[in-house]
Protein backbone atom coordinates (compact mmCIF):
# COMPACT_ATOMS: atom_id res chain seq x y z
CA UNK A 1 0.00 0.00 0.00
CA UNK A 2 0.91 3.39 -0.78
CA UNK A 3 2.50 5.82 1.86
CA UNK A 4 0.07 9.25 2.70
CA UNK A 5 1.53 12.15 0.70
CA UNK A 6 -1.24 14.37 2.74
CA UNK A 7 -3.05 13.38 5.85
CA UNK A 8 -6.13 16.16 7.46
CA UNK A 9 -7.67 15.48 10.39
CA UNK A 10 -10.96 17.08 11.70
CA UNK A 11 -9.95 20.05 10.08
CA UNK A 12 -11.85 23.49 11.04
CA UNK A 13 -12.10 26.90 9.65
CA UNK A 14 -14.08 29.64 11.10
CA UNK A 15 -13.32 33.49 9.73
CA UNK A 16 -15.06 36.44 11.64
CA UNK A 17 -16.90 33.51 13.59
CA UNK A 18 -18.52 32.28 10.74
CA UNK A 19 -17.64 27.96 10.85
CA UNK A 20 -16.97 27.97 7.02
CA UNK A 21 -15.00 24.41 7.59
CA UNK A 22 -16.09 21.74 9.49
CA UNK A 23 -14.99 18.40 10.10
CA UNK A 24 -13.11 17.39 7.63
CA UNK A 25 -11.14 14.34 7.33
CA UNK A 26 -9.19 12.50 4.66
CA UNK A 27 -6.52 10.97 3.17
CA UNK A 28 -4.33 10.92 -0.27
CA UNK A 29 -2.08 8.53 -1.35
CA UNK A 30 0.95 9.37 -2.97
CA UNK A 31 0.58 9.28 -6.89
CA UNK A 32 -3.31 9.34 -6.38
CA UNK A 33 -5.51 11.70 -7.97
CA UNK A 34 -8.55 13.71 -5.32
CA UNK A 35 -11.00 15.17 -6.65
CA UNK A 36 -12.67 17.91 -4.11
CA UNK A 37 -16.39 18.44 -5.33
CA UNK A 38 -18.89 20.84 -4.31
CA UNK A 39 -21.48 23.64 -5.05
CA UNK A 40 -20.15 27.25 -5.01
CA UNK A 41 -19.24 28.57 -1.65
CA UNK A 42 -19.14 25.43 -0.07
CA UNK A 43 -15.38 25.95 0.88
CA UNK A 44 -13.61 24.59 -1.62
CA UNK A 45 -11.17 27.38 -2.11
CA UNK A 46 -11.05 27.77 1.96
CA UNK A 47 -9.93 24.34 1.57
CA UNK A 48 -7.17 24.78 -0.61
CA UNK A 49 -5.78 27.76 1.10
CA UNK A 50 -6.15 25.87 4.27
CA UNK A 51 -3.91 23.22 2.85
CA UNK A 52 -1.42 25.84 1.28
CA UNK A 53 -0.87 26.50 4.69
CA UNK A 54 -2.21 30.59 3.78
CA UNK A 55 -5.03 30.86 6.58
CA UNK A 56 -5.09 29.92 10.25
CA UNK A 57 -7.23 26.63 10.82
CA UNK A 58 -8.07 24.39 13.36
CA UNK A 59 -7.17 20.41 13.46
CA UNK A 60 -4.47 18.68 11.51
CA UNK A 61 -3.10 18.90 7.96
CA UNK A 62 -0.02 16.87 7.70
CA UNK A 63 1.90 16.42 4.48
CA UNK A 64 4.66 14.10 3.91
CA UNK A 65 7.91 15.42 4.96
CA UNK A 66 10.10 17.65 2.27
CA UNK A 67 6.93 18.20 -0.03
CA UNK A 68 6.75 20.63 -3.05
CA UNK A 69 3.40 21.59 -3.67
CA UNK A 70 2.92 23.38 -6.60
CA UNK A 71 -0.73 25.50 -6.91
CA UNK A 72 -2.79 26.35 -9.93
CA UNK A 73 -4.69 29.24 -8.84
CA UNK A 74 -8.31 29.82 -10.56
CA UNK A 75 -6.94 33.28 -12.11
CA UNK A 76 -4.16 35.80 -11.34
CA UNK A 77 -5.69 39.17 -9.96
CA UNK A 78 -4.54 41.69 -12.75
CA UNK A 79 -5.71 43.70 -15.48
CA UNK A 80 -5.41 42.76 -19.02
CA UNK A 81 -2.80 45.51 -19.81
CA UNK A 82 0.31 44.50 -17.09
CA UNK A 83 3.31 44.59 -19.09
CA UNK A 84 4.54 40.92 -18.39
CA UNK A 85 5.16 38.41 -20.46
CA UNK A 86 4.72 35.04 -20.02
CA UNK A 87 8.81 34.45 -20.56
CA UNK A 88 9.03 37.02 -17.59
CA UNK A 89 6.32 35.07 -15.68
CA UNK A 90 7.98 32.15 -15.45
CA UNK A 91 11.33 33.33 -14.91
CA UNK A 92 10.10 34.48 -11.36
CA UNK A 93 10.38 30.77 -10.84
CA UNK A 94 13.02 28.90 -13.32
CA UNK A 95 15.88 30.81 -14.96
CA UNK A 96 17.18 28.14 -16.73
CA UNK A 97 15.48 28.08 -20.88
CA UNK A 98 15.67 24.76 -21.31
CA UNK A 99 13.91 23.68 -18.60
CA UNK A 100 10.60 26.63 -19.26
CA UNK A 101 10.99 24.78 -23.03
CA UNK A 102 10.59 21.63 -21.94
CA UNK A 103 7.48 22.85 -19.68
CA UNK A 104 6.29 24.85 -21.87
CA UNK A 105 5.97 21.30 -24.46
CA UNK A 106 4.72 19.16 -21.42
CA UNK A 107 1.43 21.82 -21.05
CA UNK A 108 1.37 21.53 -24.88
CA UNK A 109 3.18 24.40 -26.48
CA UNK A 110 5.06 23.07 -29.07
CA UNK A 111 8.28 24.07 -30.13
CA UNK A 112 6.68 25.00 -33.56
CA UNK A 113 3.27 25.52 -34.43
CA UNK A 114 1.26 26.78 -37.01
CA UNK A 115 -0.41 29.35 -34.54
CA UNK A 116 1.13 31.92 -32.84
CA UNK A 117 -0.16 30.88 -29.22
CA UNK A 118 0.63 27.29 -29.52
CA UNK A 119 4.29 27.35 -29.65
CA UNK A 120 7.31 28.89 -27.63
CA UNK A 121 6.14 32.34 -29.21
CA UNK A 122 3.97 32.44 -26.17
CA UNK A 123 6.86 33.38 -24.03
CA UNK A 124 6.97 36.77 -25.92
CA UNK A 125 3.08 36.98 -25.28
CA UNK A 126 1.85 39.34 -22.57
CA UNK A 127 -0.22 37.77 -20.10
CA UNK A 128 -3.18 39.32 -20.19
CA UNK A 129 -3.37 38.27 -24.21
CA UNK A 130 -4.07 35.06 -23.52
CA UNK A 131 -7.61 33.00 -23.71
CA UNK A 132 -8.58 31.44 -20.52
CA UNK A 133 -7.20 28.00 -21.79
CA UNK A 134 -3.81 29.37 -22.20
CA UNK A 135 -3.16 31.35 -19.49
CA UNK A 136 -4.49 27.88 -17.24
CA UNK A 137 -1.66 26.05 -19.34
CA UNK A 138 0.71 28.74 -18.32
CA UNK A 139 0.17 28.55 -14.63
CA UNK A 140 0.07 25.02 -14.86
CA UNK A 141 3.97 25.11 -16.39
CA UNK A 142 4.55 27.54 -13.62
CA UNK A 143 3.65 25.34 -11.34
CA UNK A 144 5.65 22.22 -12.83
CA UNK A 145 8.63 24.71 -12.67
CA UNK A 146 9.14 23.58 -9.13
CA UNK A 147 9.54 20.11 -9.77
CA UNK A 148 6.12 19.55 -7.40
CA UNK A 149 5.54 16.32 -5.78
CA UNK A 150 1.84 17.68 -5.63
CA UNK A 151 -0.43 19.83 -7.90
CA UNK A 152 -3.33 21.88 -6.42
CA UNK A 153 -5.86 22.67 -9.12
CA UNK A 154 -8.32 25.63 -7.94
CA UNK A 155 -11.65 24.64 -10.27
CA UNK A 156 -9.03 24.26 -13.82
CA UNK A 157 -11.75 25.13 -16.22
CA UNK A 158 -13.79 28.29 -14.67
CA UNK A 159 -14.35 30.51 -17.60
CA UNK A 160 -12.76 28.09 -20.31
CA UNK A 161 -15.02 27.24 -23.77
CA UNK A 162 -15.63 23.80 -24.21
CA UNK A 163 -12.79 23.08 -26.01
CA UNK A 164 -10.32 24.53 -24.05
CA UNK A 165 -12.00 22.41 -21.02
CA UNK A 166 -10.98 19.07 -22.81
CA UNK A 167 -7.72 20.21 -23.22
CA UNK A 168 -6.90 21.23 -20.10
CA UNK A 169 -8.29 17.71 -18.86
CA UNK A 170 -6.77 16.03 -21.21
CA UNK A 171 -3.77 17.15 -19.51
CA UNK A 172 -4.24 16.51 -16.08
CA UNK A 173 -4.84 13.23 -17.28
CA UNK A 174 -1.48 13.12 -19.03
CA UNK A 175 -0.02 14.82 -16.01
CA UNK A 176 -1.44 11.86 -13.87
CA UNK A 177 0.49 9.15 -15.69
CA UNK A 178 3.91 11.11 -14.38
CA UNK A 179 5.29 9.11 -12.05
CA UNK A 180 4.86 10.41 -8.07
CA UNK A 181 2.37 13.49 -9.13
CA UNK A 182 -0.30 13.87 -6.59
CA UNK A 183 -3.07 15.94 -8.09
CA UNK A 184 -5.46 17.25 -6.21
CA UNK A 185 -8.18 19.47 -8.41
CA UNK A 186 -11.54 21.23 -7.70
CA UNK A 187 -14.33 20.83 -9.62
CA UNK A 188 -18.31 21.30 -9.71
CA UNK A 189 -18.59 18.83 -12.87
CA UNK A 190 -19.92 15.41 -11.28
CA UNK A 191 -18.52 13.85 -14.78
CA UNK A 192 -15.68 15.55 -14.81
CA UNK A 193 -14.97 13.61 -11.19
CA UNK A 194 -15.93 10.27 -11.84
CA UNK A 195 -13.59 10.07 -15.20
CA UNK A 196 -10.55 11.62 -13.58
CA UNK A 197 -10.07 10.94 -9.79
CA UNK A 198 -9.47 7.89 -8.13
CA UNK A 199 -11.02 9.30 -4.72
CA UNK A 200 -13.40 12.33 -4.20
CA UNK A 201 -14.07 14.55 -1.30
CA UNK A 202 -17.65 16.05 -1.54
CA UNK A 203 -17.95 19.48 0.48
CA UNK A 204 -20.58 21.31 1.45
CA UNK A 205 -19.16 23.59 4.61
CA UNK A 206 -18.87 20.02 6.01
CA UNK A 207 -17.72 16.79 4.93
CA UNK A 208 -20.59 15.11 3.22
CA UNK A 209 -18.27 11.83 1.98
CA UNK A 210 -15.27 10.72 0.61
CA UNK A 211 -14.38 7.75 -1.17
CA UNK A 212 -14.26 6.11 -4.86
CA UNK A 213 -16.53 8.33 -7.05
CA UNK A 214 -18.94 5.67 -8.08
CA UNK A 215 -19.50 4.78 -4.31
CA UNK A 216 -19.96 7.46 -2.86
CA UNK A 217 -21.46 10.28 -4.99
CA UNK A 218 -24.85 8.74 -4.67
CA UNK A 219 -28.52 10.40 -4.46
CA UNK A 220 -27.93 11.80 -0.92
CA UNK A 221 -24.62 13.14 -1.58
CA UNK A 222 -26.37 14.80 -4.56
CA UNK A 223 -28.89 15.99 -1.96
CA UNK A 224 -26.78 17.44 0.16
CA UNK A 225 -24.78 19.01 -1.78
CA UNK A 226 -26.56 20.84 -4.03
CA UNK A 227 -30.21 20.56 -2.22
CA UNK A 228 -33.25 21.33 -4.42
CA UNK A 229 -31.41 21.22 -7.54
CA UNK A 230 -30.60 17.61 -7.60
CA UNK A 231 -33.45 17.20 -10.26
CA UNK A 232 -30.93 18.96 -12.68
CA UNK A 233 -28.41 16.19 -12.33
CA UNK A 234 -31.02 13.61 -13.35
CA UNK A 235 -29.02 12.86 -16.16
CA UNK A 236 -25.88 12.59 -14.33
CA UNK A 237 -27.58 10.07 -11.58
CA UNK A 238 -28.42 7.98 -14.54
CA UNK A 239 -24.77 7.91 -15.41
CA UNK A 240 -24.10 7.09 -12.43
CA UNK A 241 -25.95 4.08 -11.77
CA UNK A 242 -24.96 2.79 -15.02
CA UNK A 243 -21.52 3.28 -13.84
CA UNK A 244 -21.76 1.42 -10.29
CA UNK A 245 -23.83 -1.25 -12.60
CA UNK A 246 -20.71 -1.97 -14.09
CA UNK A 247 -18.38 -1.72 -11.62
CA UNK A 248 -20.23 -4.11 -9.67
CA UNK A 249 -20.12 -6.64 -12.45
CA UNK A 250 -16.43 -6.29 -12.43
CA UNK A 251 -15.60 -6.80 -8.93
CA UNK B 1 25.55 75.92 -17.93
CA UNK B 2 27.19 76.53 -14.73
CA UNK B 3 27.83 74.08 -12.08
CA UNK B 4 24.58 75.27 -10.10
CA UNK B 5 22.18 73.94 -12.81
CA UNK B 6 24.03 70.57 -13.21
CA UNK B 7 23.68 70.07 -10.09
CA UNK B 8 20.09 70.51 -10.05
CA UNK B 9 19.25 68.66 -12.39
CA UNK B 10 21.47 65.39 -11.34
CA UNK B 11 19.19 65.46 -8.24
CA UNK B 12 16.11 66.49 -10.27
CA UNK B 13 16.78 63.40 -12.36
CA UNK B 14 17.93 61.22 -9.21
CA UNK B 15 14.31 61.83 -8.08
CA UNK B 16 12.70 61.73 -11.60
CA UNK B 17 14.19 58.05 -11.90
CA UNK B 18 13.62 56.41 -7.85
CA UNK B 19 10.25 58.21 -7.64
CA UNK B 20 9.34 56.52 -11.16
CA UNK B 21 11.03 53.27 -10.24
CA UNK B 22 9.00 53.31 -7.25
CA UNK B 23 5.85 54.03 -9.10
CA UNK B 24 5.95 51.50 -11.30
CA UNK B 25 5.13 48.77 -9.13
CA UNK B 26 2.35 50.95 -7.61
CA UNK B 27 0.50 51.84 -10.81
CA UNK B 28 0.48 48.02 -11.31
CA UNK B 29 -1.09 47.22 -7.73
CA UNK B 30 -3.39 49.74 -8.81
CA UNK B 31 -2.70 51.74 -5.80
CA UNK B 32 -1.47 55.00 -7.61
CA UNK B 33 -2.89 57.23 -5.03
CA UNK B 34 -1.15 56.24 -2.33
CA UNK B 35 1.92 57.78 -3.79
CA UNK B 36 0.05 61.07 -3.88
CA UNK B 37 -1.41 60.90 -0.33
CA UNK B 38 1.45 59.61 1.15
CA UNK B 39 2.95 62.87 0.23
CA UNK B 40 0.69 65.17 1.96
CA UNK B 41 1.50 63.23 4.75
CA UNK B 42 4.99 64.89 4.54
CA UNK B 43 3.45 68.60 5.36
CA UNK B 44 2.90 68.20 9.18
CA UNK B 45 6.57 67.21 9.40
CA UNK B 46 7.84 69.84 7.11
CA UNK B 47 6.09 72.54 9.57
CA UNK B 48 7.54 70.80 12.41
CA UNK B 49 11.35 70.91 10.88
CA UNK B 50 10.86 74.17 9.60
CA UNK B 51 9.91 75.02 13.18
CA UNK B 52 13.08 73.73 15.01
CA UNK B 53 14.95 74.90 11.95
CA UNK B 54 16.10 71.26 10.86
CA UNK B 55 16.41 70.02 7.21
CA UNK B 56 12.67 69.56 6.12
CA UNK B 57 14.02 66.31 4.12
CA UNK B 58 14.03 64.79 7.88
CA UNK B 59 10.91 66.39 9.40
CA UNK B 60 9.04 64.71 6.11
CA UNK B 61 10.89 61.36 6.34
CA UNK B 62 10.22 61.08 9.91
CA UNK B 63 6.27 61.72 8.99
CA UNK B 64 6.23 59.82 6.63
CA UNK B 65 7.65 56.94 8.27
CA UNK B 66 5.15 56.89 10.86
CA UNK B 67 2.08 57.29 8.69
CA UNK B 68 3.36 54.53 5.98
CA UNK B 69 3.80 51.92 9.35
CA UNK B 70 0.37 53.26 10.68
CA UNK B 71 -1.34 52.70 7.23
CA UNK B 72 0.43 48.78 6.70
CA UNK B 73 -0.25 48.32 10.43
CA UNK B 74 -3.76 49.02 10.27
CA UNK B 75 -4.80 47.60 6.62
CA UNK B 76 -2.97 44.26 7.40
CA UNK B 77 -4.97 44.29 11.11
CA UNK B 78 -8.36 46.01 10.22
CA UNK B 79 -11.07 45.04 7.93
CA UNK B 80 -11.17 48.69 6.72
CA UNK B 81 -10.30 49.39 3.12
CA UNK B 82 -6.94 50.55 2.64
CA UNK B 83 -7.81 53.54 0.03
CA UNK B 84 -10.46 54.88 2.96
CA UNK B 85 -7.47 54.68 5.15
CA UNK B 86 -5.45 56.45 3.20
CA UNK B 87 -8.01 58.57 2.39
CA UNK B 88 -8.36 59.83 6.11
CA UNK B 89 -4.45 59.87 6.99
CA UNK B 90 -3.95 62.03 4.33
CA UNK B 91 -6.74 64.59 5.01
CA UNK B 92 -5.59 64.70 8.51
CA UNK B 93 -2.11 65.66 7.91
CA UNK B 94 -2.98 67.88 5.23
CA UNK B 95 -4.83 69.93 7.56
CA UNK B 96 -2.73 69.87 10.34
CA UNK B 97 -0.21 70.78 8.09
CA UNK B 98 -1.71 73.70 7.13
CA UNK B 99 -2.17 74.65 10.15
CA UNK B 100 1.36 74.66 11.64
CA UNK B 101 3.10 75.33 8.85
CA UNK B 102 4.51 78.76 9.36
CA UNK B 103 2.88 81.01 6.89
CA UNK B 104 6.17 82.03 4.89
CA UNK B 105 7.07 79.29 4.31
CA UNK B 106 3.76 77.22 3.16
CA UNK B 107 3.72 78.21 -0.29
CA UNK B 108 7.36 76.76 -0.56
CA UNK B 109 6.12 73.50 1.30
CA UNK B 110 3.29 72.35 -1.00
CA UNK B 111 4.84 73.17 -4.48
CA UNK B 112 8.81 72.90 -3.55
CA UNK B 113 11.71 75.24 -4.33
CA UNK B 114 14.52 74.04 -6.25
CA UNK B 115 16.83 77.06 -5.57
CA UNK B 116 16.79 76.01 -2.12
CA UNK B 117 18.11 72.33 -2.69
CA UNK B 118 21.95 72.82 -1.00
CA UNK B 119 24.45 70.24 -1.23
CA UNK B 120 23.67 68.37 2.07
CA UNK B 121 19.94 67.70 0.02
CA UNK B 122 21.91 66.83 -2.90
CA UNK B 123 24.03 63.96 -0.50
CA UNK B 124 20.59 62.94 0.90
CA UNK B 125 19.17 62.29 -2.22
CA UNK B 126 22.16 60.83 -3.33
CA UNK B 127 22.01 58.11 -0.77
CA UNK B 128 18.29 57.86 -0.43
CA UNK B 129 18.59 56.91 -4.79
CA UNK B 130 20.93 54.50 -4.07
CA UNK B 131 19.07 52.68 -1.05
CA UNK B 132 15.60 53.05 -3.25
CA UNK B 133 16.98 51.31 -6.29
CA UNK B 134 19.07 48.42 -4.43
CA UNK B 135 16.15 47.49 -1.70
CA UNK B 136 13.54 47.56 -4.43
CA UNK B 137 15.36 45.38 -6.90
CA UNK B 138 15.65 42.79 -3.83
CA UNK B 139 12.28 42.78 -3.76
CA UNK B 140 11.07 43.25 -7.11
CA UNK B 141 9.99 39.57 -8.08
CA UNK B 142 8.11 38.78 -4.74
CA UNK B 143 6.68 42.04 -4.98
CA UNK B 144 5.23 41.54 -8.94
CA UNK B 145 4.49 38.43 -7.68
CA UNK B 146 2.47 39.26 -5.19
CA UNK B 147 0.73 41.59 -7.68
CA UNK B 148 0.21 38.98 -9.82
CA UNK B 149 -1.82 36.55 -7.52
CA UNK B 150 -1.52 36.79 -3.54
CA UNK B 151 -2.08 33.59 -2.90
CA UNK B 152 0.75 32.02 -5.62
CA UNK B 153 3.31 34.18 -3.62
CA UNK B 154 2.36 32.98 -0.10
CA UNK B 155 1.99 29.48 -1.76
CA UNK B 156 5.87 29.74 -2.46
CA UNK B 157 6.70 31.45 1.24
CA UNK B 158 6.33 34.66 0.32
CA UNK B 159 5.80 36.86 2.86
CA UNK B 160 4.01 39.58 1.01
CA UNK B 161 3.11 41.59 4.42
CA UNK B 162 6.78 41.82 4.81
CA UNK B 163 7.81 42.68 1.37
CA UNK B 164 4.44 45.68 1.28
CA UNK B 165 6.07 47.11 4.07
CA UNK B 166 9.27 47.50 2.69
CA UNK B 167 8.05 48.46 -0.30
CA UNK B 168 6.28 51.31 1.50
CA UNK B 169 8.90 52.37 3.61
CA UNK B 170 11.23 53.06 0.42
CA UNK B 171 7.70 54.83 -1.39
CA UNK B 172 8.15 57.09 1.68
CA UNK B 173 11.92 57.68 1.44
CA UNK B 174 11.13 59.04 -2.09
CA UNK B 175 8.66 61.47 -1.17
CA UNK B 176 10.74 62.62 1.53
CA UNK B 177 13.53 63.05 -1.56
CA UNK B 178 11.16 64.81 -3.57
CA UNK B 179 9.54 67.41 -1.15
CA UNK B 180 11.74 70.15 -1.51
CA UNK B 181 12.21 69.95 -5.37
CA UNK B 182 8.35 69.27 -6.42
CA UNK B 183 6.90 70.17 -3.15
CA UNK B 184 3.93 68.04 -0.81
CA UNK B 185 1.17 68.51 -3.63
CA UNK B 186 3.44 67.60 -6.13
CA UNK B 187 5.83 64.24 -5.56
CA UNK B 188 2.86 62.18 -5.92
CA UNK B 189 2.60 62.79 -9.54
CA UNK B 190 6.16 61.94 -10.07
CA UNK B 191 5.10 58.62 -8.39
CA UNK B 192 2.69 57.84 -10.73
CA UNK B 193 2.72 59.70 -13.89
CA UNK B 194 5.96 58.41 -15.58
CA UNK B 195 4.90 54.79 -14.56
CA UNK B 196 1.78 55.38 -15.85
CA UNK B 197 3.02 56.53 -19.54
CA UNK B 198 5.92 53.52 -19.34
CA UNK B 199 2.57 51.16 -18.86
CA UNK B 200 0.89 52.75 -21.83
CA UNK B 201 3.66 51.52 -23.96
CA UNK B 202 5.74 48.69 -22.76
CA UNK B 203 5.66 45.53 -24.03
CA UNK B 204 7.21 43.63 -21.18
CA UNK B 205 8.07 44.25 -17.25
CA UNK B 206 11.90 44.97 -18.12
CA UNK B 207 10.83 47.52 -20.57
CA UNK B 208 8.69 49.00 -18.34
CA UNK B 209 10.87 49.44 -15.07
CA UNK B 210 12.96 51.29 -18.49
CA UNK B 211 10.59 53.49 -19.92
CA UNK B 212 9.62 54.61 -16.59
CA UNK B 213 13.22 55.35 -15.18
CA UNK B 214 13.39 57.18 -18.75
CA UNK B 215 9.99 59.26 -18.62
CA UNK B 216 11.08 59.88 -14.99
CA UNK B 217 14.30 61.59 -15.64
CA UNK B 218 13.29 63.10 -19.03
CA UNK B 219 10.14 65.07 -16.88
CA UNK B 220 12.71 66.23 -14.50
CA UNK B 221 15.11 67.70 -16.89
CA UNK B 222 13.21 69.34 -19.36
CA UNK B 223 11.02 70.75 -17.07
CA UNK B 224 14.03 72.43 -14.58
CA UNK B 225 15.29 73.70 -18.11
CA UNK B 226 11.81 75.05 -19.04
CA UNK B 227 11.85 76.29 -15.59
CA UNK B 228 14.78 77.99 -15.82
CA UNK B 229 14.22 79.10 -19.27
CA UNK B 230 11.10 81.16 -18.96
CA UNK B 231 11.89 82.09 -14.97
CA UNK B 232 8.91 79.58 -13.67
CA UNK B 233 8.46 77.42 -11.34
CA UNK B 234 10.20 74.34 -11.55
CA UNK B 235 7.78 72.01 -9.69
CA UNK B 236 4.77 72.49 -12.04
CA UNK B 237 7.07 72.33 -14.88
CA UNK B 238 8.25 69.43 -14.63
CA UNK B 239 4.68 67.91 -13.33
CA UNK B 240 3.33 69.10 -16.77
CA UNK B 241 6.39 68.02 -18.71
CA UNK B 242 5.64 64.43 -17.43
CA UNK B 243 1.34 65.20 -18.41
CA UNK B 244 2.76 65.71 -22.41
CA UNK B 245 4.92 62.75 -22.06
CA UNK B 246 1.72 60.88 -20.97
CA UNK B 247 0.05 61.98 -23.89
CA UNK B 248 2.34 61.48 -26.70
CA UNK B 249 2.85 57.52 -24.69
CA UNK B 250 -1.31 57.51 -24.79
CA UNK B 251 -1.35 58.65 -28.50
CA UNK B 252 1.67 56.12 -29.26
CA UNK B 253 -0.66 53.30 -27.54
CA UNK B 254 -3.52 53.86 -29.47
CA UNK B 255 -1.85 53.27 -32.85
Amino acid sequence: MAENILSVNNLKVIFDNHTILNNISFDVKRDDTLAVLGPNGAGKTVLFRALLGLIPYEGKIEWAPNINIGYVPQKLSVGKDIPLTVAEFLQFKEKDMNKIYLVLEEVGFQKEAEHIHNDRRVLKTRIGALSGGELQRVLIAYALLGDPQVLLFDEPTTGIDVAGEETIYGLINKLQAKVDLTIIFISHEIQVVNQYAVNVLCLNREQISFGPPLKVIDKETLNKLYGGEVHLHVHNINVLHAGEHTHHHEC
Amino acid sequence: MNANIIFLLFVGALVGAASAYLGSFMVLKRMSLVGDALSHVALPGIAVALTFGINPMLGALVALLIATVGIWYLSDHTEVYPEALVGVFFTASLSLGLLITPEPELLEALFGNIDKIGLSDGVLTFAGAIIIFTVTYLISKKLLLGVISDDLAKSQGINISKINLIYLLMVALVVALGVKFLGTLLTGAMVIIPAASAKNIARGVKDFHFLAIFFGVLSSIVGILIARYFGISSGPAVVLTSVVLFIFSYIFKNK
